[in-house]
């Protein structure tokens, strides 16, 4: 008997705006100029921020930070086609995403200094805590899909990770359960190329993440993940589909990252400079630039005064996140369980904490 | 009234709280259909439908982590994990999220799920197949930890633990699964979670045991034919555990001997004496005595019958408490 081929498989790949910032037409999603603007300004806004973050760490006046240069076009692009009342399950290197989301700059800032206030998501939006563990949270986006789609809500729910959390089983009991119950769910991973120190091709022998969702039932692209229009293309559709209860989709936006792994780590131990610079020129924020000043969308004034008014609102929450005062010590007994424990109390009285 | 035995009970209470709650939900694997390896969920998924329900695939991470997701965003997910010994691949799931959301998001999200799991060794089981892991799962806040020893326990606790808004563990006493009938009410009843259950009263001892070990604890007593008058505290929830129960009756008897199949060293008898030792020491007329399983890896079939405390254990234990 001769083989059969049982099923044929392929893996695409989109990019809409080059690093030229040219643009393919025919594959240029529907926005608006002023959706363009905005999506330049959030641009520049979490940059602003993120370097801000840094330097404060640097200073001392913030604890630990992760950094996400270089992801995000991944971050703004996908929140762009999300309601309010869509779940995020983000990870660590997801501030810029988180403040797409309306989650307030200085919670934020407040969080990533040791302040846990920060990560409560304002009442109208569902922004889950980011998950410091990697990729265990990658199932309860699965979860919330699926009792949406129980409940009859029309929500998705996104969640995003590195390619690193590929290579855990929480991310094949993910994909696996979202396929069976085609949950409203879409998967994004921003694959930045490392995580930590050790380079993708040590991470999984496949040529693409995008590929892993194949084994699953479900459908997976491969995005510019340095490409805006790209990643809001893939979401969207992504997106739709899932609301349109037709399944999960597994994103692979392809890019990098633009800095350190954390504020502790120290990148030039395990990336060459060539590369590095290879990879500024493909930076989202630069394309966008020059397809909106062919596009009569930017000049200079433009530009300046997006990045002055950006420094304006990052100050201007810095200002405020240093004003906060420290939690009450009660907060730490207080959202254990809904009503304190017997021992709790004891504990609490103990402790002197009122 | 209706006589039941625990997984009949177990049944009772799924059901009872499936009809009450339109939130509440049934997924683990074999549940469906099969009605679970142990038929606890026997005739549930015809009566409510594939969606409440649910076959899972085998992942008991999946399950966990699922589930957590489901509780999060308004469901009232009640999962099943065959035998306890494989909820460790879920571990992760518990201690690193369910126990933690409420705390994260400050309040703003919730996590009102229990997860069920048999438990406990003396059937001739497989490896893996009869962990008794409660101390580790009340060592974890943000966690509650419940384990009924009899079927009208067994129903109205879990009626309480899938009501409760926050994360319980409901572990299932496997050796007594079938061997107590009890006739408990059909009416829809809650037995509150934190409460212990003196189901003996006495004046010379506290005997502390839950789970299946309280039925062994119950025929040491009757063996000693009225010997000594002996007070069994059923602790019925684990975590948070009802000390104010326990401290009244040590001080009354001044004597305690406390019983757990679980392996000894930082099982949780250890955090009950210790409890004893700062509010009841000078009631005390002797050390408290623990009897347990020793510290080894729980054996297989050949070498159960000499890990699991029994009759005469528990009474050596009572012994040596008595004659100090």
């Amino acid at each position: 008997m001769p083989k059969k081929v049982l099923r044929d498989f392929k893996v695409e790949y989109l990019q809409i705006l080059d690093e030229n910032g040219n643009c393919d037409d025919a594959l240029m999603p529907k926005l608006s100029n002023e959706e363009i603007k905005k999506m330049y300004e959030m641009l520049v806004l979490v940059r602003v921020f993120d370097q801000k973050a840094f330097n404060m760490q640097r200073q001392g006046r913030l604890g630990t930070y992760i950094q996400f240069k270089g992801q995000e076009a991944c971050q703004i692009g996908s929140a762009a086609v999300l309601e309010d009342d869509d779940w995020i399950f983000p990870m660590y290197r997801n501030s810029g995403l988180l403040i797409a989301r309306k989650h307030p700059i200085v919670q934020v800032l407040q969080y990533w200094n040791g302040d846990e206030r920060g990560m409560r998501a304002p009442d109208n939006v569902n922004n889950f805590p980011i998950a410091i563990s990697v990729g265990t949270h990658v199932i309860h986006a699965v979860g919330a899909a699926w009792a949406a789609k129980l409940q009859g809500k029309k929500q998705v729910a996104v969640t995003y990770f590195g390619e690193g959390a590929t290579s855990k089983g929480d991310f094949h009991e993910a994909m696996n359960f979202a396929g069976v119950y085609s949950a409203p769910c879409v998967f994004f991973c921003e694959n930045n190329q490392f995580a930590i120190s050790v380079p993708r091709a040590k991470q999984t022998h496949a040529e693409t993440i995008a590929q892993k969702a194949i084994a699953y039932g479900i459908e997976g692209i491969q995005v510019d993940g340095m490409d805006i229009f790209a990643v809001y293309k893939a979401a969207k559709d992504a997106v739709e589909k899932a609301r349109a209860g037709k399944g999960p989709t597994l994103i692979e936006a392809y890019a990098y990252r633009l800095c350190d792994h954390s504020t502790s780590d120290d990148a030039s131990r395990y990336r060459s400079k060539e590369e590095f610079e290879a990879w500024v020129k493909k930076d989202s924020l630069e394309r966008l630039e020059k397809y909106m000043r062919k596009k009569n969308l930017l000049d200079d004034a433009y530009k300046q005064k997006v990045l002055e008014s950006s420094q304006q609102i990052i100050e201007k929450a810095v200002t405020e996140f240093e004003k906060i005062q420290p939690p009450d010590p009660k907060d730490m007994f207080k959202y254990v369980y809904a009503e304190m424990t017997p021992q709790q109390k004891e504990e609490m009285e103990e402790l002197g904490i009122k | 009234m209706v006589v039941a035995n625990i997984v009949q009970a177990v049944t009772m209470g799924l059901r009872q709280e499936l009809k009450r709650d339109k939130k509440v939900i049934v997924l683990g694997e074999d549940v469906g259909l099969n009605g679970g390896v142990f038929r606890a969920t026997d005739g549930l998924q015809k009566e409510f439908g594939p969606d409440r329900v649910i076959d899972t695939p085998l992942a008991e991470l999946g399950i966990v982590g699922a589930s957590i997701g489901l509780a999060v965003n308004g469901m009232k997910p009640v999962a099943e994990i065959q035998f306890s010994g494989f909820v460790y691949a879920g571990f992760d799931q518990l201690l690193s999220h369910a126990a933690r959301i409420r705390m994260r998001s400050r309040g703003r999200f919730t996590c009102p799920m229990v997860l069920r799991t048999p438990y406990g060794t003396g059937i001739r089981a497989l490896e893996l197949h009869c962990e008794s892991g409660e101390a580790l799962f009340s060592h974890i806040a943000g966690l509650k930890m419940v384990v009924p020893s009899n079927p009208y326990d067994a129903k109205g606790l879990l009626a309480a633990a899938i009501r409760d808004p926050d994360p319980v563990i409901f572990y299932e006493p496997m050796r007594i699964y079938r061997a107590i009938k009890q006739d408990i009410p059909e009416d829809e009843y809650i037995v509150p979670l934190g409460k212990a259950n003196v189901i003996h009263q006495g004046d010379d001892l506290t005997l502390i045991a839950w789970g299946a070990m309280v039925k062994t604890c119950q025929d040491a007593i009757q063996k000693l034919q009225g010997k000594y008058s002996v007070e069994i505290i059923d602790l019925r929830t684990i975590n948070p555990y009802d000390a104010e129960t326990v401290i009244s009756s040590v001080k009354k008897t001044g004597r305690c001997v406390i019983a757990h199949e679980a392996p000894r060293t930082a099982g949780f008898a250890a955090e009950l004496i210790a409890s004893i030792n700062e509010k009841a020491l000078l009631s005390l007329h002797a050390p408290v005595v623990r009897v347990t399983g020793p510290d080894v890896p729980i054996p297989l079939a050949k070498l159960e019958g000499h890990y699991l405390p029994d009759v005469n254990r528990i009474i050596k234990g009572i012994e040596k408490v008595m004659s100090f």
